[in-house]
């Protein structure tokens, strides 16, 4: 295996995987718009056209990158690359939460009172329109959109839920350390490990679903309290989901060997990427379900 | 050693067609592709404009329904700022940045194909959508809810056009800041850095901040349609105003993500031409990151009239008036390098100057609508059209075509022509007014915007308006013509240093480019900087 210089610039080689996975998103999304309109088998078929070649594109794309970087082509120059490729990527993640956490705020700070009397905003739709509806949280609003619902305790399934994910961050960070150590073992049993955790909390969120929807009448209908709920919460899931199958992922090279004591960045990126699913979730379990 | 030089020397066989410009990793090439899209987008978006200035030529109804109307004010923004603006921007980073810092290409030239062809199938979304069942969104560009909610089918593929769009510009921002950040060749410090790469990262930063924001205001908006959910509806809790909030965070830092990028081109041409280095560089670089971070507590200055609170309301005045400070000094340090410079007006430095006044008139109007009781008479006129307009149209736009013809020989490796490009310039730049100005004069007078008849007192300056409307929008096909003539058939070959005093290592190496900017990381050498240390 030659060493890449790290004087000589790297470019890689043409790739037609890009254009795939532009290919794959457009019909994903042309289905998934013919299907939100009606269009149910036509939107189907399009969009499980379109998931398929976005998973077809990321064996390949990726499957490329990992033969490259096993063959030594990737200089340390590149490398730096891809880890601030991938931490600007998180960050955008983040900001992506932080919309709907603002307009949590937003609402449980301003529009909740308001709708409840207070201040000059207040008293026009408070005296008129919606008399003395009192603001308290949760709620579904002065004409209680989706009827009377309960929500969980945050002290049984999302407490349990905490603390999987925080000790599934532990757990990766102490495979990480026995990668650097080149324990391979060690690595292997707590990747795994992380792994069970992730899944178990995915298990978690299903119970809790389905409690909602079944037993407490809490669903995506129930006013402000739902939609709010449901949206941080959701895509939190899917982001733990997407995480869980890296993890998958990074598990099997790992029993493979793709990694060395120095060469590891892909699953390093995926590290990240999973304490930061852990941060959001701190974030919902202090501000969605205990305050 | 010898891997990846192969590696760089790959590319340079014979390539077919598809291989070239689908499967590229080469910055040049998809910045080609950058820009003539947005090109084409600017003629789509521009053809918009003139059916929305014929209608309006005369008072009453005359060539539309005003659904139709509705629809083309829409797209027409739509288009505008997400396929013409930002993507030509884009390319130009794509261009210029490799060659401004010494690099090979960008960091990760597949990443970047990838944000490129993003583009075009985000297009084909949302332009579908005028061929749908209830037609194509008609609730503004700011699509706010709950009108735009009550559309026909096109609202799924506006939203997931709106992702693609955030999706290509994060992935294409996060490309340029590990070029810039990791790429630069050793010994080109940050603070040597051309203005153009600087106003570049800055606006990177803020694209990875809002777009993010974009797409999570879209995606509540995609559940209350068709999920249930309740996040716009007061009735259960929610609130449309939420909608506004959260939009106009992206908003507002999106007006600067399209006008930092510009600051950087102007700060390029504009010591070229004084043959002066630019006054106050360090200064220029804070007044850009000041801006940036402005730009993040200021978004409210666009709903002075939906009822705030009054804290809120003085709060987002002083805010935003504190923005015109950093864009000042921007002004004044663009003055301050042509006084006593030795001017010369080639037709990059033409455009260059019409931007300060432009721009500038732009920023005046903004200051007056930044004051909240006057704002209260212009907001939802002619008079917030006309000063968009005049930041984007006399700013954004003419600072991309002055980029155009500043570095167009570095990139085709022959000269345009002169008379021609002139030509474009002086017809743009009095028809801009004509087309422009007197929408002050209608906006305070009480005209709304997004209307398609109005009110006969208004006919006057209408009509002067649209005159100027299709004058420049005609202006705009010589640039056509001087452009496929510069890239395809003139003969006159450009010098490495296209202009007599310009510095930057771009105009080190040849003009055309060679296909990879930079093979091996090139030795600074002080003196042939634009910025930082120097004395030319
Ligand atoms: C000195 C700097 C500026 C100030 C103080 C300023 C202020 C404002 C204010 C207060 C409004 C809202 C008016 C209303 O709706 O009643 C506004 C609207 C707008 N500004 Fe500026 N602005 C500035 C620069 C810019 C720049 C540089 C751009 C873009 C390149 C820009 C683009 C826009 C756009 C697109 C709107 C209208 C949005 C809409 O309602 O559709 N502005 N500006
Ligand atoms: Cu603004």
């Amino acid at each position: 295996m030659s060493q890449p210089d790290a004087n000589v610039y790297y470019v890689p080689h043409k790739s037609r995987w890009p254009i795939v996975a532009t290919l794959g998103m457009f019909l994903f999304m042309v289905g998934a718009a013919n299907w939100l309109n009606g269009h149910d088998t036509a939107g189907q078929v399009i969009l499980a056209l379109g998931a398929l070649t976005i998973v077809g594109m990321m064996f390949g794309w990726f499957g490329n990158v990992i033969r490259e970087s096993l063959k030594g082509t990737f200089n340390s120059q590149v490398d730096t690359s891809f880890r601030m490729g991938m931490m600007w990527f998180i960050m955008s993640e983040v900001f992506f939460f932080a919309a709907f956490f603002g307009g949590l705020f937003y609402i449980r700070t301003f529009v909740v009172p308001w709708l409840g009397g207070l201040g000059d905003k207040g008293v026009l739709t408070n005296g008129y329109i919606w008399q003395g509806f009192s603001a308290a949280w949760p709620t579904n609003g002065p004409e209680a959109i989706g009827g009377a619902f309960n929500v969980t305790s945050p002290w049984r399934i999302p407490l349990i839920n905490t603390l999987l994910l925080l000790s599934s961050s532990i757990t990766v960070t102490v495979a990480h350390h026995a990668l650097r150590a080149g324990n391979r073992k060690r690595l292997i049993g707590f990747l795994g490990l992380t792994i069970v955790l992730g899944i178990l909390f995915l298990f978690g969120q299903a119970i809790e679903y389905s409690d909602n929807y079944l037993h407490l009448n809490m669903t995506l209908h129930s006013g402000i309290y739902g939609a709010t709920f449901y949206i941080l919460t959701g895509f939190h899931c899917l982001h733990v989901t997407l995480g869980t199958i890296m993890l998958i992922v990074m598990w099997l090279r790992c029993v493979r060997g793709h990694f060395n004591r120095e060469h590891h960045f892909a699953f390093e990126a995926v590290s990240w990427y999973w304490h930061f699913v852990d941060v959001i979730w701190l974030c919902l379990f202090l501000f969605v379900y205990i305050l | 050693m010898s891997s990846t030089a192969q590696a760089v020397h790959y590319e340079e066989h014979h390539q077919g067609w598809f291989e070239r410009w689908f499967m590229s990793t080469n910055h040049k090439d998809i910045g080609t592709l950058y820009l003539s899209f947005s090109f084409l987008m600017l003629f789509v978006g521009g053809s918009f404009a003139m059916l929305i200035r014929a209608e309006l030529f005369e008072p009453g109804m005359q060539l539309m329904q005003p659904y139709f109307f509705n629809e083309l004010t829409s797209m027409h923004g739509l288009v505008m700022i997400f396929g013409v603006i930002m993507p030509s921007f884009v390319g130009l980073a794509n261009w210029m940045i490799p060659m401004q810092i010494g690099a090979p290409d960008m960091a990760l030239p597949r990443l970047n194909n990838l944000s490129f062809w993003i583009l075009p199938f985000a297009f084909v979304l949302l332009l579908s959508t005028f061929f749908m069942p209830g037609g194509a969104p008609a609730a503004g560009w700011t699509m706010y809810p709950p009108l735009v909610l009550q559309g026909g089918e096109s609202i799924a593929f506006m939203i997931f056009a709106i992702h693609l769009m955030g999706i290509s510009s994060i992935l294409g921002s996060i490309n340029i800041i590990a070029t810039i950040l990791n790429l630069r060749a050793p010994g080109l410090d940050l603070l040597k850095m051309p203005m153009f790469c600087w106003s570049w990262l800055i606006t990177s930063f803020l694209v990875i901040a809002v777009m993010p924001v974009l797409a999570g205001a879209v995606t509540m908006m995609l559940f209350d349609r068709f999920f249930g959910t309740n996040f716009f509806n007061a009735a259960a809790g929610g609130d449309p105003v939420m909608y506004q909030h959260v939009f106009w965070f992206f908003g507002h830092p999106e007006v600067y993500i399209m006008i930092l990028p510009a600051f950087g081109i102007i700060s390029e041409i504009v010591p070229t031409f004084s043959r002066k280095p630019l006054f106050g560089y360090k200064a220029m670089v804070y007044a850009i990151a000041c801006i940036a971070f402005l730009s993040f507590i200021v978004w409210s200055h666009h709903m002075f009239t939906v009822g705030l609170p009054l804290g809120a309301e003085v709060f987002f005045m002083f805010s935003t008036m504190l923005i015109a400070v950093p864009t000042g000094v921007k002004i004044f340090n663009w003055v301050a390098t042509m006084w006593r410079g030795s001017l010369s007006f080639e037709v990059p430095m033409l455009w260059a100057i019409a931007f300060i006044v432009l721009f500038s008139i732009g920023g005046f109007s903004g200051v007056m609508m930044a004051l909240v009781p006057a704002d209260f008479q212009y907001n939802q006129t002619y008079f917030i059209v006309a000063h968009f307009h005049y930041v984007l149209v006399g700013g954004a736009l003419f600072s991309i075509i002055g980029a155009v013809y500043y570095w167009l020989p570095k990139w085709s490796g022959h000269m345009y022509s002169n008379f021609w490009s002139k030509l474009h310039f002086w017809s743009s730049a009095i028809s801009v007014n004509v087309l422009f100005f007197p929408q002050h004069f209608l906006g305070l007078a009480g005209m709304p915007r997004r209307i398609p008849d109005y009110n006969v007192a208004f006919a006057d300056w209408n009509m002067v308006s649209s005159i100027g409307g299709f004058w420049f929008g005609a202006t705009q096909l010589i640039f056509v013509g001087v452009v496929i003539h510069c890239v395809f058939f003139s003969k006159a070959k450009a010098a490495s240093r296209v202009w007599e005093h310009a510095y930057g290592l771009e105009w080190t190496l040849p003009s055309p480019a060679p296909h990879h900017s930079f093979t091996v990381p090139p030795v600074i050498d002080d003196s042939q900087l634009a910025h930082g240390d120097i004395s030319h």
